[in-house]
């Protein structure tokens, strides 16, 4: 098995993306296109680490307007109460609906910290060229793809509500300033994660060979 | 899909017997029709020698990565799915989403009014956000594979643009997100059992059933043997 550390790349093949075919460089010069299903053909995703840092950036700008502002103004007989995502899980909290707190608190707070954290971190492994537990560091990202996704809970939850509670005078939801800015996040993280490219982490190992 | 053994290691420049494509040719000691019997890693671009046996999940020696996993009747199953999942998804559209009792008024949903609501309130781009990842990703989905297995089912050759389809379905793949959803409609209503009486409608069950059905029409495509299908080039 002396071939186990062979690579696409230093084989001169590249990994279609989407169909997974694998096409000589050299056929690419004519053709950019896969063959197979005509996806843009590239040896790693273009700009990779420029694109994640741009998105990352973005997101962590809008993390925070999204984290003040509120996300829902509740208002029962008369009085107005704006809440924000922490004022919403405080509250749970307080009121003995945990539950509710630790799905709201996990989905709207924790991961998307957790994921601009882990991609920042990502990000200048790559660049600092480290070799430090690359296995792990590829579960890590597989666990950023995944868990992306689930952040949108909160903004589902503020749509049913307002859906939902038309009661005029008696109680009233409306969506909030920060319901956008939190959209933004979840979509630019998502968008961050897609751009980073996983391989990146594994290149520098054969480098040094 | 029938594969020949693969005897030789990835250097190996013997002619394939199944070479299906004479035209390409040699290229930097590797033979092309050799790379059909390859699979490089999505996350860390090692190659890999596929195996014979058919029926196996392949992980990826140095990260762990899952390369390929055999579906057994890919086509069969994934299409039985979609058109459950298609009926479910025009059951969760057409009736009563959730009702809301209060003090003697009743207010009743569906699933888009939710959408229109935000809309009203000028929240255009969270309005389609939501319209998007619950309504149309799915609805794009099932048709979309409900138009490129139907022709394969039937043995017939693929429908036209049912590979640059595919490619877009295997796309919008993160952006589905009736599970999260449905995460949501459980969170509201715990948030307003407290405020007023919630009755789940057809709707929820539906809905609830759809996202079952739909991962389970998912997990059962077999993109590798739906690829040999689409293949542009035949």
């Amino acid at each position: 098995m002396n071939n186990k550390l062979t690579t696409a790349l230093q084989l001169g093949l590249i990994n279609c993306h989407d169909c997974r075919q694998l096409v000589p460089v050299q056929q690419t010069k004519t053709r950019p296109n896969c063959p197979r299903c005509g996806a843009r053909l590239h040896q790693r995703k273009p700009d990779s680490l420029t694109r994640t840092w741009a998105l990352v950036l973005t997101a962590m700008i809008l993390i925070i307007p999204a984290n003040l502002l509120p996300i829902t103004v509740t208002t029962t007989l008369g009085t107005k109460q704006a809440d924000t995502i922490l004022s919403g899980v405080i509250y749970f909290m307080q009121t003995g609906s945990w539950e509710i707190a630790a799905v709201i608190f996990i989905a709207s707070i924790f991961v998307p910290f957790a994921k601009l954290c882990i991609l920042i971190f990502l990000l200048l492994t790559v660049r600092f060229r480290s070799q430090w537990r690359p296995r792990d560091r590829t579960s890590l990202y597989r666990l950023t793809e995944l868990v992306g996704r689930w952040s949108m809970v909160d903004i589902y939850v503020v749509t049913i509500l307002v859906a939902l509670v038309k009661l005029g005078a008696i109680a009233d939801i409306e969506a909030g300033p920060a319901a956008v800015y939190f959209a933004a996040v979840v979509v630019t993280t998502m968008f961050a994660a897609n751009s980073f490219d996983p391989r990146l982490i594994w290149d520098v190992l054969e480098e040094e060979v | 899909m029938s594969r020949k053994p693969a005897q030789h290691p990835v250097l190996s420049s013997s002619p394939s017997p199944d070479n299906r494509e004479p035209s390409r040719q040699q290229n930097d000691g590797v033979v092309t029709s050799e790379t059909d019997r390859l699979i490089a890693c999505h996350d860390c671009d090692l190659l890999h020698h596929l195996p014979d046996n058919r029926t196996t999940t392949l992980l990826c020696a140095r990260c762990g990565a899952v390369l390929r996993r055999r579906k057994p009747a890919t086509v069969e199953r994934s299409l039985a799915w979609i058109t459950a999942a298609l009926i479910l998804f025009i059951l969760s559209n057409s009736f009563p989403f959730l009702a809301i009792q209060s003090s003697g008024l009743v207010q009743e949903t569906i699933l888009l009014s939710g959408i229109h609501e935000l809309w009203k309130q000028g929240l255009h781009g969270l309005s389609v956000l939501v319209l998007l990842t619950c309504v149309l990703v799915p609805l794009v989905q099932m048709l979309g594979l409900l138009y490129i297995l139907t022709p394969l089912q039937f043995g017939r050759t693929p429908a036209p643009y049912a590979g640059s389809l595919y490619r877009f379905i295997q796309e919008l793949a993160p952006w589905g997100m009736m599970e999260v959803f449905m995460v949501g409609i459980l969170v509201a209503l715990v948030k307003l059992g407290h405020l007023a009486t919630i009755i789940p409608g057809i709707s929820v069950f539906s809905f609830a059933a759809l996202i079952f059905v739909m991962a389970a029409a998912f997990a059962s495509l077999d993109p590798v043997l739906l690829w040999d299908h689409l293949d542009l080039r035949r």
